[in-house]
């Protein structure tokens, strides 16, 4: 009878203790990566790799979804603010709706796909063939030569890739609004820049540099740690994906909330 | 302090435990300087935790391990990483760098270490890379458009580019055919000699540990149960060691076959 009582305790305790396991490896991991970004040597041709990896390589698929999501923006908002006549608004939605929020948030989504999957991939193959053992065996510290870059990297691009977001999706906005929705061009800028304020740039590039971070850190954090060989290394790619998307929503709640909480 | 009678590598009680399963349970193990040690025994007996423990890219749970008399694990963090720039290691599947042409993979410690420039570090390829037997071209190819023995060729030549005193080698002839495995053995022992480094190799290959060991040292159930000459492999009088020399089914030695 006691058993029957205490299994489920005990698997939770278990849950629990594995949790803040968990919790406590990645920090300690975050914690060392960063000190190796001001400690010398540094590798700026590994940064650069992985900055036009991040940047340059995601652009295509984050500016499509900025551009699309902008279009869907203002249809969705045009056959909602008809009815109370408030069409007018249109503009200032979508705009904010894209700084603030969908910007950063979704073009985290396109490079956690892309690139947390990626850093998973690349560094969890190094894990299980003896690569990072060998670069510790050429004088070489892993998490200088591999994770800090990388971190860096992620949390230098992704502001700069949602700021190219947040253009193309005003854009995406303003090309249905003008070519479908009949707002005249000049009118419908003139309301998506009144209503923009500069505190609605930079929480959105704050946010977008938290999340880079945490995609270049699951990211890394799960190749670093993956292993069983080829099954091993996809459980981690996996991991990192969703590790790092579920982490995007929940700081996005919470940076949310100290930005703009009343 | 070092003297002339202080061993190379000396372990002394080293353990090793991962979870309930103990890996190494004692280990003692004598490596003269400028002499080439092979350390056999069975899969899982623990040779590879062994020379990962020396190294550093494992911490062992008790015991000492001294390179040239000093103890590298009361070392700090920054001491004891300064000892890889005087060891060698190839492993048992190359462990190349993909990302990276050959003739970077030959001299990253060089470069990792700034002791050379890009330019200095091709030229330096060419002839590491020729003193394994691969000609320049190889340099720019990728690792994964080498074969097999030309991976492993390319891994003993990163072991040597930096002039090490103490190479390791993990299983060097695994996964290639006889003839290759004579050439990279072969290679080991000429690139040693000339180096003038010690040797600690680990190996399930007879005939490797035989051409590329001077001495041998058999592992079993994580302790050290033989050392002696590499040429009494086979006829040493240790029933272990000669059943597991000879291949012999029957023996002290029972393997574990788990269904």
């Amino acid at each position: 009878m006691a058993a029957i009582l205490l299994d489920p305790l005990a698997a939770i305790g278990r849950a629990t203790l594995g949790a803040c396991r968990t919790v406590g490896d990645v920090a300690l991991f975050a914690l060392e990566a960063v000190s190796h970004l001001v400690r010398p040597p540094f590798y700026g041709r590994l940064f650069w790799h992985a900055f036009i990896e991040v940047a340059w390589f995601s652009l295509p698929v984050v500016a499509l979804t900025a551009v699309f999501t902008g279009m869907v923006l203002a249809l969705q908002s045009y056959t909602g603010f008809a009815r109370f006549n408030a069409q007018s608004a249109i503009a200032s939605v979508v705009v904010i709706s894209l700084v603030r929020e969908l910007g950063p948030v979704l073009a985290a989504l396109m490079v956690a796909g892309r690139i947390g999957a990626s850093f998973a991939a690349e560094i969890g193959t190094m894990r299980v063939t003896d690569q990072i053992d060998a670069l510790t065996t050429l004088s070489t510290n892993p998490m200088k030569y591999l994770v800090a870059p990388r971190l860096l990297a992620a949390t230098i691009a992704l502001p700069l890739l949602v700021l190219v977001a947040d253009v193309l999706g005003v854009m995406g906005g303003w090309l249905i609004g003008t070519l479908k929705l009949g707002f005249v061009s000049a009118a419908y800028l003139k309301s998506t820049f009144d209503f923009l304020q500069t505190g609605d740039v930079i929480s959105g590039l704050v946010k977008a540099a938290v999340f880079g971070f945490i995609i270049a850190l699951m990211g890394t954090w799960c190749g670093y740690r993956s292993k069983g060989g080829a099954q091993g290394v996809g459980g981690a790619t996996t991991s990192a994906v969703v590790a790092s998307s579920i982490l995007i929503l929940a700081l996005d709640y919470v940076l949310t909330e100290i930005f703009f909480a009343q | 302090m070092s003297t002339a009678n202080t061993p190379k590598i000396r372990m002394r009680g080293v353990k090793k435990a991962f979870g309930p399963k103990r890996v190494l349970d004692g280990v003692d193990l004598d490596v003269a300087a400028g002499q080439g040690m092979v350390i056999l025994g069975g899969s899982g007996s623990g040779k590879s935790v062994t020379i990962k423990c020396i190294l550093g890219l494992i911490e062992p749970d008790e015991g000492v391990i001294e390179i040239d008399g000093v103890d590298v694990l009361k070392l700090p963090r920054r001491e004891r990483e300064s000892l890889g720039d005087r060891i060698g290691m190839l492993f048992q599947n190359g462990a190349l760098f993909d990302s990276l042409p050959v003739w970077e993979n030959v001299c990253f410690k060089l470069l990792a270490q700034n002791r050379i420039t890009r330019a200095q570090a091709r030229d330096k390829a060419v002839e590491v890379l020729a003193q394994v037997g691969l000609a320049e071209t190889v340099g720019d190819l990728s690792p994964s458009e080498l074969s097999g023995g030309m991976q492993k060729r390319v891994a003993l030549a990163r072991a040597i580019a930096a002039q090490p005193d103490i190479i390791f080698f993990d299983e060097p002839t695994t996964g290639l055919d006889p003839i290759m495995g004579a050439v990279i053995d072969g290679l080991i022992v000429d690139c040693v000699r000339r180096l003038g480094a010690t040797a600690v190799s680990i190996t399930h290959d007879m005939a490797s540990a035989r051409r590329i060991g001077e001495t041998a040292a058999m592992i079993h159930k994580g302790r050290i149960v033989w050392t002696g000459p590499a040429g009494n492999l086979g006829h040493s009088g240790n029933a272990m060691v000669d059943q597991f020399a000879n291949g012999e089914r029957e023996g002290p030695i029972q393997m574990e076959l788990r269904r």
